[in-house]
Protein backbone atom coordinates (compact mmCIF):
# COMPACT_ATOMS: atom_id res chain seq x y z
CA UNK A 1 0.00 0.00 0.00
CA UNK A 2 1.73 3.21 -1.03
CA UNK A 3 2.07 6.13 1.73
CA UNK A 4 2.08 9.39 1.45
CA UNK A 5 5.19 10.93 1.50
CA UNK A 6 4.12 13.86 4.31
CA UNK A 7 3.75 12.00 7.65
CA UNK A 8 1.68 15.45 8.72
CA UNK A 9 -1.45 14.01 5.91
CA UNK A 10 -1.70 10.50 6.45
CA UNK A 11 -4.60 9.12 8.10
CA UNK A 12 -4.09 7.59 11.81
CA UNK A 13 -3.18 4.38 10.78
CA UNK A 14 -0.73 4.68 8.12
CA UNK A 15 0.63 7.58 10.71
CA UNK A 16 1.05 4.69 13.63
CA UNK A 17 2.62 2.20 11.11
CA UNK A 18 5.26 4.40 10.10
CA UNK A 19 5.87 5.17 14.08
CA UNK A 20 6.28 1.81 14.72
CA UNK A 21 7.97 1.13 11.07
CA UNK A 22 10.64 3.64 12.12
CA UNK A 23 10.82 1.65 15.53
CA UNK A 24 11.59 -1.16 13.89
CA UNK A 25 8.33 -3.06 15.66
CA UNK A 26 6.78 -3.74 12.34
CA UNK A 27 5.95 -6.91 10.19
CA UNK A 28 5.57 -6.57 7.06
CA UNK A 29 2.00 -7.83 6.76
CA UNK A 30 0.80 -10.61 4.13
CA UNK A 31 -1.49 -9.59 1.76
CA UNK A 32 -4.62 -11.59 0.84
CA UNK A 33 -3.24 -13.62 -1.43
CA UNK A 34 -0.22 -14.96 0.62
CA UNK A 35 -2.61 -15.43 3.19
CA UNK A 36 -4.88 -17.61 1.39
CA UNK A 37 -1.73 -19.67 -0.21
CA UNK A 38 -0.22 -20.25 3.50
CA UNK A 39 -3.22 -21.98 4.66
CA UNK A 40 -3.89 -23.76 1.66
CA UNK A 41 -0.36 -25.14 1.73
CA UNK A 42 -0.83 -25.61 5.84
CA UNK A 43 -4.39 -27.65 4.95
CA UNK A 44 -2.64 -30.17 2.15
CA UNK A 45 0.32 -30.58 4.51
CA UNK A 46 -1.48 -31.61 6.99
CA UNK A 47 -3.88 -33.97 4.83
CA UNK A 48 -0.67 -35.09 3.68
CA UNK A 49 0.65 -36.02 7.29
CA UNK A 50 -2.81 -37.73 8.29
CA UNK A 51 -2.62 -39.47 5.10
CA UNK A 52 0.50 -40.71 5.56
CA UNK A 53 -0.47 -41.58 9.79
CA UNK A 54 -3.32 -43.98 8.08
CA UNK A 55 -1.41 -45.70 5.88
CA UNK A 56 1.33 -45.91 8.58
CA UNK A 57 -1.42 -47.37 10.45
CA UNK A 58 -2.47 -49.86 8.11
CA UNK A 59 0.91 -51.37 6.84
CA UNK A 60 1.41 -51.47 11.14
CA UNK A 61 -1.69 -54.42 10.95
CA UNK A 62 -0.19 -56.22 8.19
CA UNK A 63 2.96 -58.09 9.62
CA UNK A 64 5.36 -59.65 7.15
CA UNK A 65 5.41 -63.01 9.70
CA UNK A 66 3.56 -66.41 9.06
CA UNK A 67 2.80 -67.30 12.46
CA UNK A 68 1.84 -70.82 11.15
CA UNK A 69 3.44 -74.06 10.96
CA UNK A 70 5.56 -75.59 8.53
CA UNK A 71 4.08 -75.73 4.80
CA UNK A 72 5.94 -79.09 4.02
CA UNK A 73 6.01 -82.46 5.54
CA UNK A 74 7.56 -85.88 4.33
CA UNK A 75 4.72 -88.83 3.97
CA UNK A 76 6.80 -91.39 4.23
CA UNK A 77 7.62 -93.89 1.07
CA UNK A 78 5.81 -94.26 -2.20
CA UNK A 79 5.09 -98.23 -1.59
CA UNK A 80 3.76 -97.56 1.81
CA UNK A 81 0.17 -96.54 0.31
CA UNK A 82 -2.46 -98.97 -1.60
CA UNK A 83 -3.28 -98.30 -5.31
CA UNK A 84 -7.04 -96.69 -5.14
CA UNK A 85 -7.08 -96.02 -1.25
CA UNK A 86 -7.34 -92.57 0.50
CA UNK A 87 -4.73 -92.36 3.71
CA UNK A 88 -6.04 -90.37 6.47
CA UNK A 89 -2.60 -89.94 8.43
CA UNK A 90 -2.18 -86.67 7.69
CA UNK A 91 -5.51 -85.12 7.60
CA UNK A 92 -5.79 -83.75 11.61
CA UNK A 93 -2.41 -82.67 11.65
CA UNK A 94 -1.55 -81.34 8.30
CA UNK A 95 -4.68 -80.89 6.79
CA UNK A 96 -4.25 -83.32 4.06
CA UNK A 97 -5.22 -86.77 2.31
CA UNK A 98 -2.92 -89.20 0.46
CA UNK A 99 -4.75 -90.62 -2.73
CA UNK A 100 -4.05 -92.77 -4.48
CA UNK A 101 -5.82 -93.81 -7.49
CA UNK A 102 -4.93 -96.85 -10.37
CA UNK A 103 -2.04 -94.52 -12.04
CA UNK A 104 -0.68 -91.94 -9.77
CA UNK A 105 -0.21 -90.35 -5.74
CA UNK A 106 -1.62 -86.93 -5.72
CA UNK A 107 -2.60 -84.78 -2.22
CA UNK A 108 -5.67 -83.41 -1.38
CA UNK A 109 -6.56 -80.53 0.85
CA UNK A 110 -9.16 -81.19 3.68
CA UNK A 111 -10.94 -78.11 3.01
CA UNK A 112 -14.34 -78.25 1.34
CA UNK A 113 -14.34 -75.37 -1.42
CA UNK A 114 -17.83 -74.75 -0.34
CA UNK A 115 -17.28 -72.74 3.13
CA UNK A 116 -13.92 -74.08 4.66
CA UNK A 117 -14.99 -77.21 6.97
CA UNK A 118 -13.33 -80.71 6.97
CA UNK A 119 -15.15 -83.47 4.96
CA UNK A 120 -14.82 -87.18 6.23
CA UNK A 121 -14.01 -89.67 3.84
CA UNK A 122 -16.79 -92.41 3.42
CA UNK A 123 -15.32 -95.55 2.56
CA UNK A 124 -18.23 -97.42 1.65
CA UNK A 125 -19.34 -95.22 -1.02
CA UNK A 126 -15.77 -94.32 -1.74
CA UNK A 127 -16.48 -90.33 -1.19
CA UNK A 128 -15.69 -87.59 0.81
CA UNK A 129 -18.87 -85.60 2.50
CA UNK A 130 -18.53 -82.67 4.23
CA UNK A 131 -20.55 -82.28 6.99
CA UNK A 132 -21.53 -79.03 7.06
CA UNK A 133 -23.90 -78.60 4.24
CA UNK A 134 -23.20 -81.75 2.57
CA UNK A 135 -20.86 -81.19 -0.49
CA UNK A 136 -19.79 -84.37 -2.06
CA UNK A 137 -16.12 -85.62 -3.89
CA UNK A 138 -15.33 -88.76 -5.93
CA UNK A 139 -12.83 -90.88 -4.14
CA UNK A 140 -10.41 -92.71 -5.65
CA UNK A 141 -12.64 -94.93 -8.35
CA UNK A 142 -12.36 -95.61 -11.65
CA UNK A 143 -13.29 -93.72 -14.53
CA UNK A 144 -13.58 -90.55 -12.24
CA UNK A 145 -10.88 -88.04 -10.38
CA UNK A 146 -10.55 -88.65 -6.87
CA UNK A 147 -11.45 -84.75 -5.35
CA UNK A 148 -13.92 -84.04 -7.92
CA UNK A 149 -17.41 -82.31 -6.81
CA UNK A 150 -20.40 -83.93 -7.56
CA UNK A 151 -23.01 -83.45 -5.11
CA UNK A 152 -23.87 -80.67 -2.59
CA UNK A 153 -22.91 -77.04 -2.66
CA UNK A 154 -19.20 -77.15 -3.48
CA UNK A 155 -18.37 -74.89 -6.75
CA UNK A 156 -15.34 -76.69 -7.44
CA UNK A 157 -13.42 -79.84 -6.61
CA UNK A 158 -10.64 -80.28 -3.66
CA UNK A 159 -7.26 -78.23 -4.05
CA UNK A 160 -4.19 -80.49 -4.44
CA UNK A 161 -1.22 -79.80 -3.08
CA UNK A 162 2.29 -79.86 -4.63
CA UNK A 163 3.90 -83.25 -4.41
CA UNK A 164 7.31 -84.98 -5.05
CA UNK A 165 9.62 -87.49 -4.62
CA UNK A 166 13.16 -86.27 -2.29
CA UNK A 167 16.41 -87.95 -3.46
CA UNK A 168 15.94 -90.89 -0.80
CA UNK A 169 12.44 -92.00 -2.31
CA UNK A 170 9.96 -89.91 0.33
CA UNK A 171 7.42 -88.26 -0.69
CA UNK A 172 7.15 -84.45 0.17
CA UNK A 173 4.50 -82.42 -0.03
CA UNK A 174 4.37 -78.65 -0.40
CA UNK A 175 1.00 -76.78 0.86
CA UNK A 176 2.27 -73.91 0.00
CA UNK A 177 1.49 -74.34 -3.65
CA UNK A 178 -1.71 -75.57 -4.97
CA UNK A 179 -3.04 -76.84 -8.18
CA UNK A 180 -6.69 -76.35 -8.73
CA UNK A 181 -8.48 -78.66 -10.99
CA UNK A 182 -11.17 -75.89 -12.68
CA UNK A 183 -8.08 -74.22 -13.80
CA UNK A 184 -6.46 -77.09 -15.71
CA UNK A 185 -3.60 -77.36 -13.38
CA UNK A 186 -4.38 -80.86 -12.67
CA UNK A 187 -2.57 -82.40 -15.37
CA UNK A 188 0.64 -80.22 -14.31
CA UNK A 189 3.35 -82.80 -13.09
CA UNK A 190 4.08 -81.07 -9.92
CA UNK A 191 0.71 -81.90 -8.73
CA UNK A 192 0.64 -85.83 -8.52
CA UNK A 193 3.63 -88.29 -8.77
CA UNK A 194 2.47 -91.20 -11.60
CA UNK A 195 3.37 -94.66 -9.82
CA UNK B 1 -31.12 -27.34 68.55
CA UNK B 2 -27.65 -28.69 68.02
CA UNK B 3 -29.24 -30.47 64.75
CA UNK B 4 -30.44 -27.06 63.13
CA UNK B 5 -27.17 -25.90 63.81
CA UNK B 6 -25.31 -28.87 62.30
CA UNK B 7 -27.65 -28.64 59.33
CA UNK B 8 -26.67 -25.16 58.58
CA UNK B 9 -23.38 -25.50 59.11
CA UNK B 10 -23.45 -28.00 56.18
CA UNK B 11 -25.70 -26.70 54.40
CA UNK B 12 -24.04 -23.03 54.04
CA UNK B 13 -20.30 -24.92 54.37
CA UNK B 14 -18.04 -23.69 51.26
CA UNK B 15 -17.68 -27.92 50.92
CA UNK B 16 -21.45 -28.14 49.97
CA UNK B 17 -21.67 -24.53 47.23
CA UNK B 18 -18.15 -25.79 45.91
CA UNK B 19 -19.99 -29.14 45.01
CA UNK B 20 -23.33 -27.93 44.49
CA UNK B 21 -23.43 -24.53 43.09
CA UNK B 22 -26.64 -23.55 41.93
CA UNK B 23 -28.66 -24.86 44.90
CA UNK B 24 -32.63 -25.80 44.87
CA UNK B 25 -33.32 -26.01 41.73
CA UNK B 26 -36.60 -23.99 42.18
CA UNK B 27 -36.59 -21.56 39.61
CA UNK B 28 -36.91 -22.02 35.68
CA UNK B 29 -33.45 -20.36 35.69
CA UNK B 30 -31.83 -22.54 38.32
CA UNK B 31 -33.13 -25.38 36.89
CA UNK B 32 -31.75 -24.47 33.23
CA UNK B 33 -27.97 -23.31 34.95
CA UNK B 34 -28.32 -27.08 37.00
CA UNK B 35 -28.87 -28.93 33.59
CA UNK B 36 -26.02 -26.42 31.61
CA UNK B 37 -23.28 -27.01 34.55
CA UNK B 38 -23.28 -30.63 34.83
CA UNK B 39 -20.99 -32.16 32.33
CA UNK B 40 -23.39 -35.47 32.63
CA UNK B 41 -26.51 -33.70 32.21
CA UNK B 42 -25.50 -31.15 30.15
CA UNK B 43 -25.72 -33.54 27.31
CA UNK B 44 -29.31 -33.96 27.65
CA UNK B 45 -32.06 -31.74 26.41
CA UNK B 46 -32.71 -28.68 28.69
CA UNK B 47 -36.45 -29.83 27.96
CA UNK B 48 -38.19 -32.55 26.09
CA UNK B 49 -41.68 -32.26 24.34
CA UNK B 50 -44.46 -34.33 26.00
CA UNK B 51 -44.97 -36.19 22.10
CA UNK B 52 -41.18 -37.15 22.90
CA UNK B 53 -42.16 -39.34 26.08
CA UNK B 54 -45.51 -41.09 23.97
CA UNK B 55 -44.21 -44.22 23.90
CA UNK B 56 -46.55 -45.76 20.67
CA UNK B 57 -44.47 -43.17 18.66
CA UNK B 58 -41.01 -44.54 19.46
CA UNK B 59 -41.75 -47.64 21.28
CA UNK B 60 -38.54 -46.65 23.06
CA UNK B 61 -37.03 -48.52 20.58
CA UNK B 62 -33.65 -46.39 20.08
CA UNK B 63 -33.35 -45.45 23.82
CA UNK B 64 -33.13 -49.32 24.90
CA UNK B 65 -30.64 -50.09 21.94
CA UNK B 66 -28.37 -47.41 23.64
CA UNK B 67 -29.51 -48.65 27.11
CA UNK B 68 -28.62 -52.53 25.66
CA UNK B 69 -25.17 -50.71 24.60
CA UNK B 70 -24.82 -49.44 28.08
CA UNK B 71 -25.48 -52.90 30.16
CA UNK B 72 -22.85 -54.58 26.99
CA UNK B 73 -20.28 -52.35 27.85
CA UNK B 74 -20.64 -52.74 31.96
CA UNK B 75 -20.89 -56.49 31.65
CA UNK B 76 -17.90 -56.56 28.96
CA UNK B 77 -15.65 -54.60 31.23
CA UNK B 78 -16.36 -57.25 34.23
CA UNK B 79 -15.81 -60.35 32.46
CA UNK B 80 -12.96 -58.86 31.20
CA UNK B 81 -11.38 -58.88 34.49
CA UNK B 82 -11.52 -62.69 33.87
CA UNK B 83 -10.79 -63.57 31.00
CA UNK B 84 -7.42 -63.54 29.11
CA UNK B 85 -7.05 -63.83 24.93
CA UNK B 86 -4.58 -66.51 24.48
CA UNK B 87 -5.23 -69.81 22.89
CA UNK B 88 -4.38 -72.17 25.69
CA UNK B 89 -6.66 -69.37 28.31
CA UNK B 90 -9.48 -68.59 26.78
CA UNK B 91 -12.08 -71.65 26.40
CA UNK B 92 -11.24 -72.32 30.20
CA UNK B 93 -11.39 -68.65 31.58
CA UNK B 94 -14.74 -68.50 30.02
CA UNK B 95 -16.23 -71.60 31.46
CA UNK B 96 -14.09 -70.58 35.05
CA UNK B 97 -16.36 -67.12 34.94
CA UNK B 98 -19.37 -69.05 34.40
CA UNK B 99 -19.01 -71.68 37.16
CA UNK B 100 -16.55 -70.32 39.75
CA UNK B 101 -16.79 -66.95 39.76
CA UNK B 102 -19.65 -65.54 41.71
CA UNK B 103 -22.70 -63.70 39.53
CA UNK B 104 -20.84 -65.74 36.41
CA UNK B 105 -24.18 -65.41 34.71
CA UNK B 106 -22.32 -62.23 33.42
CA UNK B 107 -21.02 -64.15 30.53
CA UNK B 108 -24.58 -65.13 29.68
CA UNK B 109 -26.21 -61.57 30.08
CA UNK B 110 -23.34 -59.78 28.25
CA UNK B 111 -24.34 -62.88 25.47
CA UNK B 112 -27.94 -62.30 25.79
CA UNK B 113 -27.61 -58.43 25.60
CA UNK B 114 -25.74 -58.76 22.60
CA UNK B 115 -28.42 -60.42 20.77
CA UNK B 116 -31.22 -58.10 22.61
CA UNK B 117 -29.33 -54.87 21.15
CA UNK B 118 -29.20 -56.66 17.90
CA UNK B 119 -33.04 -57.47 17.55
CA UNK B 120 -33.42 -53.94 19.05
CA UNK B 121 -31.52 -51.95 16.71
CA UNK B 122 -33.95 -53.49 13.82
CA UNK B 123 -36.86 -52.64 15.84
CA UNK B 124 -35.89 -49.27 15.75
CA UNK B 125 -34.96 -49.24 12.29
CA UNK B 126 -37.83 -50.49 11.70
CA UNK B 127 -39.92 -47.74 13.70
CA UNK B 128 -37.96 -45.09 12.02
CA UNK B 129 -39.25 -46.29 8.59
CA UNK B 130 -42.84 -46.54 10.03
CA UNK B 131 -42.64 -43.27 11.27
CA UNK B 132 -41.12 -41.37 8.17
CA UNK B 133 -38.63 -40.30 10.65
CA UNK B 134 -36.16 -40.61 7.87
CA UNK B 135 -37.10 -37.86 5.75
CA UNK B 136 -35.76 -34.79 4.89
CA UNK B 137 -34.10 -32.85 6.53
CA UNK B 138 -33.48 -36.41 8.17
CA UNK B 139 -32.01 -38.33 5.41
CA UNK B 140 -27.79 -37.93 7.00
CA UNK B 141 -29.25 -39.47 10.26
CA UNK B 142 -30.50 -42.69 9.04
CA UNK B 143 -27.15 -43.19 7.27
CA UNK B 144 -25.51 -42.62 10.15
CA UNK B 145 -28.04 -45.00 11.96
CA UNK B 146 -26.59 -47.96 9.38
CA UNK B 147 -23.57 -47.26 9.76
CA UNK B 148 -24.37 -47.74 13.67
CA UNK B 149 -25.97 -51.20 12.09
CA UNK B 150 -23.00 -52.49 10.14
CA UNK B 151 -21.08 -51.88 13.81
CA UNK B 152 -23.15 -53.46 16.03
CA UNK B 153 -22.89 -56.49 13.99
CA UNK B 154 -19.36 -55.95 13.49
CA UNK B 155 -19.28 -56.12 17.45
CA UNK B 156 -21.27 -59.28 17.25
CA UNK B 157 -18.99 -61.07 14.58
CA UNK B 158 -15.76 -60.20 17.28
CA UNK B 159 -17.38 -60.95 20.42
CA UNK B 160 -18.41 -64.11 18.94
CA UNK B 161 -14.93 -65.25 18.48
CA UNK B 162 -14.08 -64.78 22.21
CA UNK B 163 -14.65 -68.00 23.78
CA UNK B 164 -12.75 -69.76 21.11
CA UNK B 165 -15.28 -73.02 21.21
CA UNK B 166 -16.53 -75.10 17.89
CA UNK B 167 -18.82 -72.37 16.76
CA UNK B 168 -16.68 -69.43 17.26
CA UNK B 169 -13.37 -70.92 15.30
CA UNK B 170 -16.00 -72.10 12.25
CA UNK B 171 -17.93 -69.38 12.10
CA UNK B 172 -15.38 -66.85 12.18
CA UNK B 173 -13.40 -69.38 9.39
CA UNK B 174 -16.12 -69.14 7.23
CA UNK B 175 -16.68 -64.87 7.74
CA UNK B 176 -13.12 -64.86 6.84
CA UNK B 177 -13.27 -66.86 3.99
CA UNK B 178 -15.95 -64.44 2.26
CA UNK B 179 -13.35 -61.67 2.97
CA UNK B 180 -10.79 -63.80 0.86
CA UNK B 181 -13.60 -63.35 -2.16
CA UNK B 182 -13.49 -59.66 -2.26
CA UNK B 183 -13.08 -57.72 -5.45
CA UNK B 184 -9.32 -56.47 -6.19
CA UNK B 185 -8.34 -57.14 -2.45
CA UNK B 186 -9.47 -60.34 -1.92
CA UNK B 187 -6.54 -62.56 -3.01
CA UNK B 188 -8.90 -65.40 -4.33
CA UNK B 189 -11.47 -63.07 -5.52
CA UNK B 190 -11.91 -61.56 -9.22
CA UNK B 191 -9.40 -58.16 -10.01
CA UNK B 192 -6.66 -59.31 -7.71
CA UNK B 193 -4.09 -60.50 -10.69
CA UNK B 194 -4.14 -56.18 -11.59
CA UNK B 195 -2.96 -54.90 -8.26
CA UNK B 196 0.89 -55.83 -9.06
CA UNK B 197 3.65 -53.10 -8.97
CA UNK B 198 6.25 -54.36 -11.80
CA UNK B 199 5.66 -58.11 -11.18
CA UNK B 200 5.33 -58.54 -7.95
CA UNK B 201 1.91 -59.28 -6.47
CA UNK B 202 0.73 -56.63 -4.09
CA UNK B 203 -2.04 -58.99 -3.02
CA UNK B 204 -1.41 -62.61 -2.29
CA UNK B 205 -2.72 -64.82 0.51
CA UNK B 206 0.07 -63.40 2.85
CA UNK B 207 -1.00 -59.58 2.37
CA UNK B 208 -5.18 -59.25 1.35
CA UNK B 209 -8.28 -58.16 3.38
CA UNK B 210 -8.38 -61.36 4.77
CA UNK B 211 -4.81 -61.61 5.77
CA UNK B 212 -5.61 -57.97 7.69
CA UNK B 213 -8.56 -59.50 9.21
CA UNK B 214 -7.07 -62.90 10.27
CA UNK B 215 -3.56 -61.31 10.99
CA UNK B 216 -2.20 -64.52 9.53
CA UNK B 217 -2.96 -67.00 6.98
CA UNK B 218 -4.67 -69.53 9.50
CA UNK B 219 -7.08 -68.84 12.23
CA UNK B 220 -5.06 -69.11 15.93
CA UNK B 221 -3.75 -67.15 18.81
CA UNK B 222 -3.05 -64.01 16.52
CA UNK B 223 -6.76 -63.48 15.66
CA UNK B 224 -8.18 -63.91 18.92
CA UNK B 225 -5.65 -60.90 20.21
CA UNK B 226 -6.64 -58.94 17.31
CA UNK B 227 -10.62 -59.76 17.81
CA UNK B 228 -10.50 -58.78 21.66
CA UNK B 229 -8.54 -55.44 20.62
CA UNK B 230 -11.44 -55.11 18.12
CA UNK B 231 -14.06 -55.60 20.13
CA UNK B 232 -12.95 -54.22 23.45
CA UNK B 233 -11.49 -51.29 21.91
CA UNK B 234 -11.61 -50.02 18.68
CA UNK B 235 -15.21 -50.75 17.77
CA UNK B 236 -16.63 -49.45 20.80
CA UNK B 237 -15.12 -46.26 20.23
CA UNK B 238 -15.83 -45.89 16.77
CA UNK B 239 -19.32 -46.79 17.64
CA UNK B 240 -19.39 -43.70 20.31
CA UNK B 241 -18.26 -41.29 18.06
CA UNK B 242 -21.00 -41.75 15.66
CA UNK B 243 -23.50 -42.34 18.60
CA UNK B 244 -22.53 -39.11 19.42
CA UNK B 245 -23.58 -38.02 15.95
CA UNK B 246 -26.59 -39.61 15.85
CA UNK B 247 -27.90 -38.33 19.12
CA UNK B 248 -26.74 -34.39 18.41
CA UNK B 249 -28.88 -34.77 14.83
CA UNK B 250 -32.33 -35.95 16.43
CA UNK B 251 -31.13 -32.83 19.55
CA UNK B 252 -30.66 -30.28 16.75
CA UNK B 253 -33.82 -31.64 14.48
CA UNK B 254 -35.97 -30.59 17.37
CA UNK B 255 -35.70 -33.56 20.01
CA UNK B 256 -37.27 -36.96 19.57
CA UNK B 257 -40.26 -37.64 18.34
CA UNK B 258 -41.03 -33.89 16.98
CA UNK B 259 -43.21 -32.94 14.42
CA UNK B 260 -42.15 -33.71 10.50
Amino acid sequence: MAEQSNPANTNPREAAIARLKAQGAWNTPMDRRRFFSTAAAGWALFAAGLGGLTAICGAFMAPRVDFGKAQTFRAGPLDKYQPNSVNEEYKSSQKAWIVRDSEKLFALSTVCTHLGCTPNYDLNEIKFKCPCHGSGFYGPRPGVEAGTNFEGPAPRPLERYKVSLTEDGQILVDKSQKFLSEKGEWSNPESFIAC
Amino acid sequence: MFFDKLKENILESQVKKSIFRVGIPNTDRKRVLIMLGNVFLHLHPTKARTSGVKLRYTWCAGGLSFFLFLVLTLTGVLLMFYYRPAVEYAYTDMVDLREQVPFGIMRELHRWSAHAMVIMVMLHMFRVFMTGSYKPPREFNWVIGVILLVLTFLLSFTGYLLPWDQLAIWAITVGSNMAKATPFLGAGGPGAEFLQLGGIPLIHPGDDARFLLIGAKELGGITLNRFYVLHCIFIPLVAVIFMAVHFWRIRKDGGISGPM
